[in-house]
């Protein structure tokens, strides 16, 4: 029973900011999914939580410790997005596994527990002398959770993991990860730009944008009543059956760029793409210069928009 | 492991890997048996035969001491090889602790180590020697450190880099997260990674080190008298080079044939263990024939007709066809989806239709015609403004070191004779037409300067530059985000009206092609299983399962999702029969032996199955909404 939390952290590489201000709860035993687009700094978040990111302000705290305080051997693993890269081609995959065992597990506990892990994401243990390059895509991800789950963890932070796979290998994956989510009653943070795999596997979803989350609250209420704008248009452009995807509104926002990290946007991020921001409704200038996030806790979902629905 | 055996042994039987063991062989033999059968000989000092020429008593002639050249060259062989190759093991060694040191010492003593290794790799490696040589003393010792200290900064740029690209992969941060320490961390992950193309310059090395130990012997600063090495044979043959060229000759052979035998077998080793430096091209034979697959119905307006289309590549086994017969016709302003799993042959096909299989791929097929004539026979300048192409990654599709604006005004100053300003002009005007803010600004910028999905505009943008017949993107979206993924499939949408452009799609993603084409061809292991309009039930048990697994957010959250049980055959192992057989729910004893051909199944709408599903199960929502 572990709750991950995200105390107000930010993420510096020289004059980028990458994550400002996150304050993010992952509470004991569930599934918070994070969506946003590539270079809203969903992975880099991810990166601080284990230490391959620096923390420049704030603290991510596991119950309350900081998690730099923890023994190198955190109970914070990760899975990554490309199970080609993540696996050491050179290293059997049993080898890997017993790796990220914790020290002191005596030698023949070892091999017992990677069969173990092996079954658990049911892979045959007779693989474990394999190298991963024998393996699937989809083994290979499989491989990758079990060397998380051997380091015993508390929080299992999953960064992207179907987005490198086939949609038929991905529903597999998906459903092994939920069910051993439940399983170990892990905590858990879900990371994926793709908003149908997050409401399918999240119990809380929150929404990044730019370094900063702009909405958070319970999946099915973020996903059916969306308070937050670019929430809404996350949700109009997933491919749904209901609607055409195609169907040309005369949108003058329909052709906007999305916002350069490098020179944020004064006031509040979105208003540059916002359909009811300034560029809508002329009388709406608050959005340009006041800056939405500092009030967000009072609003539905604490959503950063001036104007959340 | 097996494998590696016979990789081995197949490199031995090539030419140059033959050399390479004869070579280093005779090297080896030498070295180890050569002093200990004329060491006598080669010292025996004959006062009676002073300088001579050669003779078949002294097949090299005798030196100024009578002694046989002969022997003396062979003899030499163990002291020039073998101080070569430890001089270049203890500069390997050394190489990799300087460019191992930086990721394990603390940060700053790691960067000034990098400096100074940085400044000794700006020096040649002889001079270095040299003066290595000088304040080591002359003699052998003297100059084996030289040697190795001469080639060791090069080894540790050589490693601090390798290691530096492994460092950067998700292993090895998946390694620190679990906590293995900075030692560790090197000696089981980076190092072992790094291995290969180590030992293959090493052994290049080696050579580099024999020709380098032989200069100094012979300026007098390697091995001293009276040991001799071919260096220092070669500076005592000198000297009578004109009474008994062969005394100079003979160590002067010997060391260039040492050096080809490190250099060979350094080519050879690499060649195995992967580090590419050419590509076979044997073992492959012709291209087997097939029985051409049911012809299409010829669709005469077609902008595009394939039939009986394929791939192929060679292979060390014989060819492997990754794309194996597969027909279709694209209408005029038609908007077409081709969807599959990666490896099912979605994206060869579009590169053969715009003839960009490059060698040694081979592109058959019955009929292959765009726009009514043969696509091999079209001149570039009607393909290159006919036919547009959008690849996945607008980041290396477009020239880095150019403006886009430029980019685009090539175009029509190759294929349509316009003037530069001309051109360019046109360029910003396209730009306005694929809805890129400010154009004009823009297209005086460079690639990097605009974000992926106008990247991608600008690729459009560029295919729009004449008047294309056909618009072929390649995953266009899959490196976009949700919202700019629409704003893409819209530009690709208004193109189509605006241009009467007809769009082929390949995505993998079958919810947005049921979603923006009225029809979707479904590839499965090199073969089109499915070509159906997109709004009626699909009837391939492959289809079916695709749309299954597909997540929405309709999806039910409570229930397990939908998967395809197994994985597809890999192009060089299909299997007898239907290809999809293995996971199909369906498959029959027919299935397995008799491969189904794409057949009618209703009004536009073909599948290539014998057990085709007809009835409308439930959970066939998809199909419905996208109607």
């Amino acid at each position: 029973m572990s709750a991950l939390e995200f105390a107000g952290v930010s993420v510096r590489y020289g004059r980028l900011t990458a994550v400002d201000g996150v304050s993010l709860t992952v509470p004991s035993g569930q599934v918070v999914g994070l969506v946003g687009e590539s270079g809203s700094g969903k992975s880099t978040l991810a990166k601080a939580a284990v230490g391959l990111a620096p923390v420049s302000a704030g603290r991510v705290l596991l119950d309350g410790t900081d998690v730099r305080r923890l023994p190198r051997r955190r109970p914070l693993q990760m899975v990554f997005q490309d199970p080609y890269s993540s696996l050491d081609p050179r290293m059997a995959i049993g080898e890997s596994i017993t790796e990220a065992m914790p020290r002191g597990t005596a030698r023949g506990a070892r091999r017992a527990e990677v069969a173990r892990l092996l079954e658990l994401v049911h892979l045959d243990p007779e693989r474990a002398g394999m190298l991963p390059g024998q393996l699937s895509g989809g083994q290979r991800q499989r491989v990758a959770l079990a060397r998380a789950l051997a380091g015993q963890p508390k929080v299992l932070i999953a960064d992207e993991i179907t987005s490198a796979l086939d949609v038929s290998v991905q529903g597999a994956v998906l459903n092994l990860v939920r069910d051993v989510q439940r399983r170990l009653a892990l905590s858990m943070l879900f990371i994926s730009h793709n908003l149908a795999v997050v409401r399918y596997v999240s119990d809380i979803v929150a929404v990044m944008y730019l370094g900063r989350i702009v909405e958070a609250g319970p999946a099915e209420q973020v996903l059916t009543d969306p308070q937050h704008p670019y929430t809404r248009d996350l949700l109009a452009s997933a491919p749904s059956t209901h609607r055409d995807l195609l169907a040309d509104t005369d949108d003058p926002l329909a052709d906007t760029e999305p916002a350069d990290p490098h020179h944020p946007p004064a006031g509040c991020r979105y208003h540059p793409r916002c359909p009811i921001g300034p560029l809508v409704h002329t009388d709406r200038t608050l959005c340009t210069h006041a800056d939405p996030a500092a009030d967000a806790a009072h609003r539905p979902h604490r959503a950063a928009c001036h104007f959340a629905a | 492991m097996a494998r590696r055996g016979s990789a081995w042994a197949a490199a031995v039987r090539t030419p140059v890997g033959a050399c390479s063991a004869v070579l280093l062989a005779g090297v080896v033999v030498l070295a180890v048996l050569a002093p200990l059968l004329w060491s006598d000989a080669a010292a025996a000092i004959d006062t009676d035969a002073i300088g001579q020429s050669p003779s078949g008593a002294h097949w090299f002639g005798t030196d100024a001491l009578g002694r046989d050249l002969f022997f003396r060259t062979l003899v030499a062989t163990r002291l020039s090889v073998g101080l070569a190759v430890l001089a270049t093991a203890i500069g390997v060694g050394i190489g990799v602790v300087l460019g191992t040191l930086p990721s394990v010492l603390p940060r700053w003593a790691g960067r000034l180590l990098t400096a100074v290794v940085d400044i000794a790799v700006a020096f040649p490696g002889l001079l270095l020697a040299l003066f290595f040589a000088v304040i080591f003393g002359v003699g052998t010792q003297g100059a084996v450190l030289a040697i190795a200290f001469a080639v060791a900064p090069a080894f540790a740029r050589l490693v601090q880099t390798l290691s530096a690209s492994v460092s950067g992969r998700d292993f090895v941060a998946a390694a620190r997260i679990s906590g293995v320490g900075r030692v560790r961390l090197l000696a089981r992950h980076v190092l072992p990674n790094i291995g290969e193309p180590l030992v293959v310059n090493a052994t290049i090395g080696a050579g580099s080190a024999l020709l380098a130990f032989a200069g100094l012997s012979f300026l007098g600063i390697g091995v001293q008298a009276p040991d001799f090495d071919w260096g220092r044979l070669l500076r005592e043959g000198l000297d009578g080079i004109y009474v008994n060229p062969v005394a100079a000759l003979a160590p002067c052979c010997a060391v260039v044939l040492a050096g080809l035998a490190f250099n060979l077998v350094g080519e050879t080793v690499a060649g195995v263990v992967g580090v590419r430096t050419r590509t076979s091209r044997r073992g492959a034979g012709p291209l087997p024939s097939v029985p051409p697959a049911v012809a299409a119905a010829p669709a005469g307006d077609a902008v595009l007709v394939v039939e009986n289309l394929r791939v192929a590549f060679p292979g060390p086994g014989g060819w492997t066809v990754p794309v194996r017969g597969v027909s279709f016709s694209v209408r005029p302003g038609e908007a077409i989806g081709v969807v599959g799993e990666s490896g099912s042959g979605k994206s060869l096909t579009a590169l053969a239709v715009s003839r960009l299989i490059e060698a040694p791929g081979v592109v058959t097929a019955d009929r292959l015609e765009f726009d009514g004539k043969p696509v091999d026979k079209a001149p570039d300048r009607e393909l290159g403004t006919a036919l547009a192409m959008v690849f996945q990654d607008p980041m290396t599709s477009f020239n880095p070191a150019r403006r886009v604006g430029r980019q685009l005004a090539e175009v029509s100053e190759q294929h349509h004779g316009l003037s530069r300003r001309a051109a360019f002009a046109r360029a910003v005007d396209r730009l306005a037409a694929v809805r890129v803010p400010a154009a004009a600004r823009r297209a005086r910028q460079y690639p990097h300067e605009f974000s992926g999905g106008m990247r991608q505009r600008a690729m459009i943008g560029m295919g729009l530059m004449g008047q294309p017949k056909l618009v072929i993107a390649d995953e266009p979206t899959t490196a976009l985000d949700v919202t700019v993924q629409r704003q893409v499939l819209r530009l690709l949408a208004r193109t189509r009206e605006a241009e009467g452009a007809a769009i082929l799609l390949i995505s993998h993603d079958i919810a947005v092609v049921s979603q923006t084409c009225e029809r979707m061809l479904v590839m499965y292991a090199g073969r089109v299983v499915e070509d159906l309009p997109t709004g009626s039930p699909a009837q391939h048990p492959y289809t079916r399962a695709l749309l299954a697994t597909t997540v929405d957010l309709d999806t039910d959250r409570d229930e397990p999702l939908a998967v395809i049980p197994g994985r597809p055959p890999e192009p060089d192992q299909v299997p007898e029969g239907c290809a999809f057989a293995a996971r199909c729910p369906l498959a029959s004893d027919r299935c397995r032996t008799e491969d189904p051909v794409l057949e009618p199944a209703a009004e536009g709408h073909r599948v290539a199955c014998w057990h085709p599903q007809v009835s409308v199960l439930s959970g066939q929502s998809h199909e419905e909404g996208a109607a």
